[in-house]
């Protein structure tokens, strides 16, 4: 039992990362509250549903489909929305928690809900690792894990774009001086965590099924990942999804799972109490704490 | 002079930023009465060290001892109680609020309150005449205005006299000249004077030398955290290190 | 004179007169929408203040409970167990975000969100207070217009005297402190100590709202931490108008029987609390209250010129 604890730990750890990496990409690294990433997740899946079973298109398409609205949603959102409300993040998180809200209530209220909405597996089989079974989905997100980890460090460090993303960021205006189109980069920036999110729900629906309520769980597990890796870290969200993935694992296994999420919430509160800028983040002395 | 024990006495500090050493072994004396000046090229700790003195950054190591007690490390609106009042670089006034209604909340400091034998008075009319002491003309109404259409020369006339409000001991001023024209810096140096009459000392940071020294009793120099010179302002500007610090050294 | 006078009493009758008008059922909602007032209002403050609160179903929750064990387990009479509830609910609110009044604002936003969340599930987790099942039987308030009467009695007086405050000296202070804290800090006074006592006035209200709402329910349970109670009132603040106490009364008057009219459609209605609060804070920020308020001015010169 414990090796198996271990095993879905470190599979939780690498689901939590997945879900983490596209808000970190905005709200970490670019500074963009988008509070709506949870309601993305959701969106995108029920596209995806609703393309491969109602208007039976092949799964691939469907995906590929599912992820281009999605980001055209997240530009979108951007443009219209947030564009008005840009440096002030209390005005950013309400808006585009206001939208999340509303997409994600919609759903609830049309009914999409049941088991069988859901999406199906990328590859169906499991194998036995001593007595605990492991199914080759969650392998592959455990793959997609350390790919788009790599991915986003290697983007954000070493490529013109992803600097872009991180100097918004940290100096607006200086950024602009750069000749760095900050409105346009922001745009990006959100556009490719929506589609992130997309990603992530095309790995990790089929786990379960889709339902509103996980929407706002994404949302928190994402801020939960992300607040104690330390805003901007790609290191921290990595580190913080072990931490949180493990503390829910063996919480669920030797407590009960109803202690699971009080536990991630409760390390999200320790994390702010002792070191806002959560593990990894770079401590701002003069404006995190006053 | 050197027989009354120190108002201010700052002892070994040192700061580090994550892995950038700000601060290295700052030490000096300041005696009542004095004015000091504070120098030294841009990004010399300047600003730093008057953060750490007043509270605003805690020291790595070191101490800083005001009228005999340690001072070091005590939270900012604790220091400003004990009667050390400081100024902003970047002034910051708050926008919304007439020139006048941007006293009221110095004028409800404890400090204030404290000095006045537990009453506060009318805060509106002692805030008037306070910004009258340091050139509000009463009768043009500068000081009704809209804190957001003041000129930089004003902004910075609000921003002493919101710390005079606080009827310091010290005064620490940081570049309060910088951004004023000649003829500002003229009018604004009778009202430094002034405060030196009641007796305040001041610490002035500044980078326009030739106004500093025409009023400083001795300066402090500072280049990259550390202390290069200290004296009177002819004898540091002779200092060899002093001019390679703001001249720099010849290839 | 009356020119500024109307604006003030005509709403003050209003309140005062309406529940007499109004048939059983719209009482309820007449209720609902003092509550939400309630919520808004102490949403605002907390605003003002520089802290904006994505949780005020905390203190509701909070006040809920305290009201509905004292009732339930101790046997204290509503009359004493409201207020206090209201105490009560208030300061263990201003202790749970005591940790975070250092941080920027967004940490606390956060951390305003977690906390309703965390406290269900261990509610749920727990079982204790009721666990799921919550706790029924809770005692009503002696009588109907005291329910009534009472609630438009605290929201008038909430609202009112916490206009006075913030138009006063102190008021200054912690709008100062909103805009620009290392200047208010500069100025000798302690920020947090400030923050702590908006935080706790705010709490407060919130808990007295949450303490009402268990007696006339008769029932306290999880839904107290609901989305509902803290979405609304940010709505409401929003569309009345932030930054005046006035505007989020406004906002609750407006948005409480726009949501009961619309409860036939059932879940849609968080759908239009949603759309609302963004429409708002892109296309008119200042609220509705703020955008009266200068029409009323100008209307009134207008007319004197003539």
């Amino acid at each position: 039992m414990f090796l198996g604890t271990i095993i879905y730990a470190l599979l939780n750890s690498a689901i939590l990362a997945v879900m983490a990496i596209g808000f970190n990409l905005t709200f970490g690294i670019s500074g963009v509250a988008n509070f709506a990433y949870g309601a993305m997740y959701i969106l995108s899946a029920y596209l995806s549903w609703m393309l491969l079973n109602l208007l039976e298109i092949p799964y691939g398409l469907s995906i590929c489909v599912s992820l281009l609205v999605t980001m055209g949603v997240g530009a979108l959102m951007y443009r219209f929305v947030l564009l008005r409300v840009r440096g002030q993040p209390l005005s950013e998180v309400i808006a585009t928690f206001g939208i999340g809200l509303a997409i994600l209530e919609l759903f609830h209220y049309l009914g999409f809900v049941g088991f069988e909405y859901t999406l199906p597996v990328l590859i169906d089989e499991g194998f036995l690792i001593g007595e605990t079974m492991v199914d080759w989905q969650r392998v592959l997100i455990a793959a997609a894990a350390g790919f788009l980890v790599a991915g986003l460090w290697a983007f954000t460090h070493h490529t013109r774009l992803g600097l872009a993303f991180r100097g918004i960021a940290q100096d607006e205006r200086t950024a602009l001086t750069l000749g760095i189109d900050s409105d346009r980069i922001a745009m990006l920036s959100v556009s490719l965590g929506c589609g992130l999110a997309a990603l992530s729900a095309t790995l990790i629906i089929p786990l379960g099924s889709i339902s509103p309520s996980e929407g706002y769980e994404v949302l928190i597990k994402a801020l939960a990942v992300c607040i104690i890796g330390g805003l901007g870290s790609t290191s921290g969200v990595i580190v913080a999804s072990f931490v949180i993935g493990f503390a829910e694992r063996f919480t669920d296994t030797y407590l009960s799972s109803h202690w699971t999420m009080i536990v991630s919430l409760a390390a999200i509160l320790v994390v702010l109490v002792v070191k806002p800028s959560g593990l990894f983040g770079r401590q701002k002395e003069l404006e995190e704490r006053i | 002079m050197m027989a009354a024990a120190a108002l201010l006495r700052v002892d070994s500090l040192y700061k580090t930023f994550g892995g950038i050493l700000a601060i290295t072994d700052l030490s000096f004396e300041l005696a009542e009465g004095e004015l000091l000046g504070f120098i030294g090229p841009n990004g010399s700790g300047k600003t730093t060290a008057v953060n750490l003195i007043t509270g605003f950054v805690k020291p790595s190591q070191g101490a800083v001892i005001y009228r005999g007690r340690d001072i070091t490390g005590l939270a900012a609106h604790a220091v400003v109680r004990l009667g050390i009042s400081r100024t902003f670089q970047m002034v910051r006034p708050f926008y919304q609020l007439p020139a006048y209604k941007n006293m009221i909340i110095p004028l409800y400091s404890p400090r204030v309150k404290q000095l006045a034998g537990g009453r506060y008075g009318d805060r509106d009319a002692v805030a008037l005449d306070l910004l009258e002491e340091v050139g509000f003309e009463r009768d043009a109404q500068v000081a009704y205005k809209s804190a957001a259409a003041l000129p930089q020369g004003y902004l910075k006339r609000l921003e002493l006299a919101k710390a005079m409000a606080l009827k310091p001991d010290l005064i620490i001023l940081d570049e309060l000249f910088s951004g004023l024209s000649l003829a500002e810096v003229a009018s604004i140096v009778p009202i430094i004077e002034k405060l030196r009459k009641e007796g305040k000392t001041i610490i002035m940071i500044e980078h326009r030398l030739k106004e500093l020294f025409r009023i400083a009793d001795r300066v402090v120099v500072l280049n990259y955290g550390q202390k290069i010179a200290e004296g009177r302002a002819e004898e540091v500007m002779a200092s060899e290190d002093v001019r390679k610090a703001y001249l720099g050294v010849e290839a | 004179m009356l020119y500024l006078l109307a604006p003030r009493l005509i709403p003050i009758l209003a309140f005062l007169l309406l529940p007499l008008v109004l048939g059983t059922y719209w009482q309820k909602v007449f209720l609902s929408v003092a509550v939400f007032a309630l919520l808004a209002i102490s949403w605002d403050i907390l605003a003002q203040s520089g802290m904006i609160s994505l949780g005020q179903a905390l203190f509701f929750g909070l006040g809920a409970y305290c009201s509905g064990v004292l009732n339930h387990t101790f046997g204290w009479h509503p009359l004493l167990a409201l207020p206090a509830a209201t105490l009560l609910g208030g300061l263990i609110g201003t202790v749970c975000l005591l940790p975070v009044l250092r941080l920027r604002g967004v940490y606390f936003s956060m951390v305003t969100l977690i906390i309703p969340l965390m406290l269900v599930r261990i509610v749920e987790a727990t079982k204790i207070f009721g666990g799921t099942e919550g706790l029924s039987g809770i005692a009503p308030l002696p009588s109907k217009w005291l329910e009534l009467y009472l609630i438009v009695g605290v929201l008038l007086g909430a609202l009112f005297g916490f206009r006075r405050m913030f138009n006063s000296d102190y008021g200054l202070v912690l709008k100062g402190i909103k805009d620009n804290d290392r200047s208010v800090t500069n100025a000798g006074i302690n920020v947090y100590w400030f923050k702590t006592q908006a935080l706790f006035i705010a709490s407060s209200i919130g808990a007295l709202a949450g303490a009402f709402m268990t007696h006339v329910y008769m029932f306290v349970g999880m839904p107290v931490f609901a989305l509902d109670y803290s979405i609304l009132p940010i709505a409401a603040a929003v569309v009345g108008g932030p930054g005046t106490l006035a505007g989020a009364t406004l906002g609750a008057v407006i948005l409480v029987p726009l949501s009961e009219a619309l409860r036939g459609i059932g879940g849609l209605r968080i759908v239009f609390y949603g759309c609302f609060l963004v429409v708002f804070i892109v296309a008119l920020p200042e609220g509705i209250f703020h955008y009266v308020q200068r029409k009323y001015h100008q209307f009134e010169r207008w007319v004197e010129v003539e």
